[in-house]
């Protein structure tokens, strides 16, 4: 039964957040804590800007910085928050709540 | 130079007032540690606490906390060292944490040389900088103006560890300092004793949240740091508490934007090249760490100021007619609004609504498009550039949405379930940040003025 279910990106990484930088970045961090499944992820290239805009509704994907850290055996993302934090309009100022979009990916 | 083979810093929680066990303070202190470092404060709660001089965590809080640190200090006396003071580290911030150190001091009979650092900033002397072309936008891309100077309330600069190594060198035994990079407090006594700063900071960028890089991880708990020549070593003071490669090397990771090149007031941390290893079960040693001094000193400014002021309502809906129309009656409301009222939208308020079970966390961001629940909690938010506009234009949207009369409605009684009465709540102040921009300095020591006490 369980290999026909598809795995999201939320259910093969250990920790999948997100959190403010500063309050004009918002990062996510994306952990892994088998090295296969890690390296697996990188290889495919699943976490790229074209990605992110669309995850996030972005039009321009130029500010999107992506990094991996091979150390932790994780991928951390870092977008411009649709608002500055605590601007009037804002919804999450720790941004700890905007990470279910990434959760959701499907790895190949 | 000192001669001593190893540097070890207690921290003993990841923020002052969020507390500690007692037992994992006296662990800590049964290593002899050779300071306390606490970090006090970040932007993370948004702007208000800075622009309206406020502290989140509360002092009642901080004050039990700074009791038990000040008399762990004392008992071995050692220095203690306490950044971003009350939560934004601008004037009010600071002033307060020191009336209730001194007060702790004259209650418990202990004596020490306090070092007070202010980090804000005169507005006509950032103003002058700014005409020489010292300053440019940080991550916040708009250029900085005059005008922004003058509407901040509080505008403060973050410090690095140069003015703690200034007051340590003059003797001073605990320091309340203003803004500054939070691992400055972790930082600077290993620096001072000659111990390489890269590591030394990246200990300090671990250490200032207190356990989070344990396993489980807590702010609310003490942490051990041992540097060495060449690397350093973590250990939690609380036994049920870990540090493993993993639970180290992801808290690299946490609230920075980029894991590996950190920037830094005077240049940046590399952990390119950082290693981490196991030591035991419950420590890792960490080496490689790299600090990269930049060419030109610059540090960060933060501003905040005042953009008016918040009623809100908070209430829910339970009606299916009702919650199938809500935008509409969103609109039907802003309209009854503008039209009612002798304000300009968008210039004397802005009317917000905010709906949970309906993109209420993501806004735009959300990519489920699909229907709501079966209830929907709504919070109205009026903000006004004025107390009472706020409140008059809170009020008038609660009653407008309570009894509009939507097509098919069959619940005439009203429209929203509120929890409270009164409805209406006065949430005050609105700020925005206005300044995050960096400065160049010469001396990393000058925008920052250390005035020294004898407790």
């Amino acid at each position: 039964m369980s290999k026909n279910i598809q795995q999201r990106l939320g259910d093969l990484a250990k920790v999948l957040r997100s959190k403010n930088a500063g309050p004009f970045l918002m990062t996510f961090d994306i952990i892994f804590d088998q090295p296969e499944i890690y390296e697996k992820i990188k290889a495919a290239n699943l976490i790229n800007p074209a990605t992110i805009a669309h995850l996030y509704s972005m039009e321009d994907s130029t500010d999107i910085r992506i990094v991996a850290f091979d150390q932790a055996l994780a991928i951390k993302v870092t977008l411009p928050r649709p608002l500055p934090s605590g601007h009037v309009g804002d919804s999450d100022i720790y941004g700890a709540q905007q990470h279910v979009p990434l959760y959701n990916l499907i790895p190949p | 130079m000192s001669n001593l083979n190893e540097v070890r810093v207690l921290s003993p929680c990841g923020g002052l007032g969020y507390g500690f066990p007692p037992d994992s303070l006296e662990q800590g202190l049964r290593r002899n540690p050779h300071v306390i470092g606490v970090d006090a404060g970040s932007t993370d709660p948004g702007p208000y606490y800075l622009g309206a001089g406020k502290t989140i965590l509360g002092w009642g809080a901080q004050k039990r906390d700074l009791e038990h640190l000040l008399a762990a200090r004392h008992s071995l006396g050692i220095p203690m060292l306490i950044g971003t003071a009350g939560g934004s580290g601008a004037q009010p911030h600071l002033t307060r944490t020191i009336e209730i150190v001194k007060q702790i001091g004259r209650e418990k009979g202990f004596a020490f040389k306090l070092a007070a650092i202010t980090a804000d900033i005169d507005k006509q002397r950032l103003k002058y900088d700014l005409k020489a072309g010292r300053v440019r936008p940080f991550e916040m891309k708009k250029e900085l103006t005059a005008a922004t100077i003058d509407n901040s309330t509080h505008i403060v600069a973050q410090m690095g560890m140069e003015p703690y190594l200034e007051a340590l060198a003059h003797g001073a035994d605990v320091i309340v300092a203003g803004r500054s990079y939070d691992p400055a407090v972790i930082a600077a006594v290993p620096v001072q004793h000659g111990f390489d700063c890269g590591l030394a900071i990246h200990m300090g960028k671990i250490l200032e949240c207190g356990a989070a890089a344990a396993e489980p991880g807590g702010i609310a708990d003490c942490m051990l740091g041992t540097l060495r020549k060449d690397h350093f070593v973590l250990e939690p003071l609380n036994p049920q508490r870990r540090c493993t490669t993993a639970s180290v090397a992801a808290h690299s990771l946490y609230e920075k934007d980029n894991p590996v090149h950190l920037l830094l007031p005077g240049g940046a941390l590399d952990l390119s090249a950082a290693r981490f290893e196991a030591m035991d079960d419950r420590r890792v040693k960490v080496s490689g760490s790299a600090f990269l001094a930049a060419d030109t000193y610059t540090i960060k400014l933060e501003g905040a100021e005042r953009v008016g002021f918040r009623s809100i309502f908070i209430a829910g809906v339970r009606d299916p007619l009702l919650i199938s129309q809500i935008d509409t009656i969103i609109e039907f409301v802003q309209k009854a609004v503008a039209q009612a009222m002798p304000y300009t939208p968008g210039q004397d308020y802005q009317l917000l609504f905010r709906l949970y079970g309906k993109n209420g966390v993501m806004g735009a961001w959300e990519p489920e498009q699909g229907g709501c629940g079966h209830e929907l909690g709504i919070v109205g938010e009026a903000v006004g550039a004025t107390r009472r506009i706020a409140a008059a234009v809170c009020s008038f949207a609660r009653g407008a949405m309570l009894h509009y009369h939507y097509p098919g409605r069959k619940a005439t009684a009203g429209n929203l379930a509120f929890p409270y009465s009164p409805s209406d709540i006065d949430m005050g102040e609105v700020y925005n940040f206005s300044i995050y921009h960096l400065l160049e300095v010469e001396d990393p020591l000058e925008p920052f003025a250390i005035t020294y006490e004898q407790v």
